[in-house]
């Protein structure tokens, strides 16, 4: 019995640091892959992941630092912005001039999208309209000379 | 012109105006020896405290942009102490501003190569857009009037300092 309790507590000693190591290392909240497919290298002018130069390890090491403290991924964004300025996110901010961004493909889609009902209602309207000229009058039948002609050519190919 | 023909030439003439503006925004500044120093109260490396460089008008001021990450500063960082030893009691000094570096990392090169000149810290490309700089290192002697008397694109050595910098300290160019 005795021998049961002195390896109980030799298995408890050496386990009880490990374990307090582990709870004084917070669990990550995000991957170091996942910050990089989304920050620049901003000496570059790519996307981190992409990027291997002498800043860029050293920003991929910063990233790796604030991952493994536990920060969230929007932390670890705020983090690099402190550090290197607006420059290193990979997506525009949603004010300023960089507003546009976002707006003017939400306006050219409108546009666009505009210009096609409008194109698509006249050519309905114009192909409705058989036997009309394009301005709404009666198409008139060929006199004369053009009658004739016309006439000519139904019988030589027997239309 | 139709109406039609009007507003077509409206949203061409908007596009074209935006993508100037965006370029414009991005583009660096051009700067040339003249001109009066780009200038900005930065905090200082390590902290607390705010420096400008107009803090020394009146003394020949060699500016240098820097990095951690950049080689060449490592070499050129020992060679610009000495100048600033040699010279800083002939009204000059050096002014070091960190650029596109993270702070953790200028502080362990300044404890590698310590400095007895002054070092600013610019967040991100601030001061690299303001100086129209492409890299680091970049080097601007700046005049006790606060123009800019000499720009060098690259590392100085010793070679370059004593031909192209001391010269224009000592007025003899």
């Amino acid at each position: 019995m005795r021998r049961v309790v002195l390896s109980l507590g030799l298995c408890l000693a050496l386990v009880a640091p490990a374990a307090g190591l582990a709870a004084a290392q917070p669990a990550p909240q995000t991957t170091v892959n996942a910050i990089e497919g989304e920050v620049m290298c901003p000496v570059c002018g790519t996307l981190l992941e992409l990027a291997d130069s002498p800043q860029a390890r050293r920003e991929k090491v910063f990233v790796a630092g604030l991952v493994a403290e536990g920060k969230s991924k929007s932390e670890v964004k705020d983090a690099l912005v402190a550090q290197y300025g607006k420059e290193v996110l990979a997506t525009p901010e949603a004010s300023g001039f960089d507003l546009t961004a976002y707006l003017v493909p939400i306006l050219a889609i409108l546009i666009a999208a505009v210009a096609l009902a409008y194109s698509v209602v006249r050519w309905r309207r114009g192909s409705g309209r058989d036997g009309q000229s394009a301005k709404g009058k009666p198409a008139q039948a060929p006199r004369g000379e053009d009658a004739e002609r016309l006439e000519a050519d139904l019988s030589r190919y027997d239309l | 012109m139709s109406t039609r023909s009007f507003l077509a030439v409206l949203a061409v003439l908007a596009v074209i105006g935006l993508l100037a503006f965006g370029l414009l925004n991005k583009g660096a500044t051009k700067i040339a020896v003249g001109d009066p120093v780009p200038d900005k109260t930065l905090p200082t490396l390590p902290g607390p405290g705010e420096k400008s460089i107009a803090d020394y008008r009146g003394d020949w001021v060699l500016v240098n942009l820097w990095a951690s990450w950049c080689v060449p500063c490592r070499q050129e960082a020992p060679i610009l102490e000495d100048f600033y030893k040699r010279n800083r009691d002939r009204h000059t000094t050096v002014v070091g501003i960190n650029v596109q570096d993270n702070e953790d990392d200028a502080l362990a090169f300044l404890r590698e190569h310590p400095t007895g000149y002054p070092q600013l810290r610019s967040v991100g490309n601030e001061r690299s857009k303001a100086f129209g700089s492409t890299g680091v290192p970049e080097n601007f002697l700046v005049d006790p009037k606060g123009r800019l008397a000499l720009i060098w694109r690259g590392p100085v050595d010793d070679e370059f300092l004593a031909a192209e910098v001391e010269p224009l300290i000592e007025g003899k160019q």
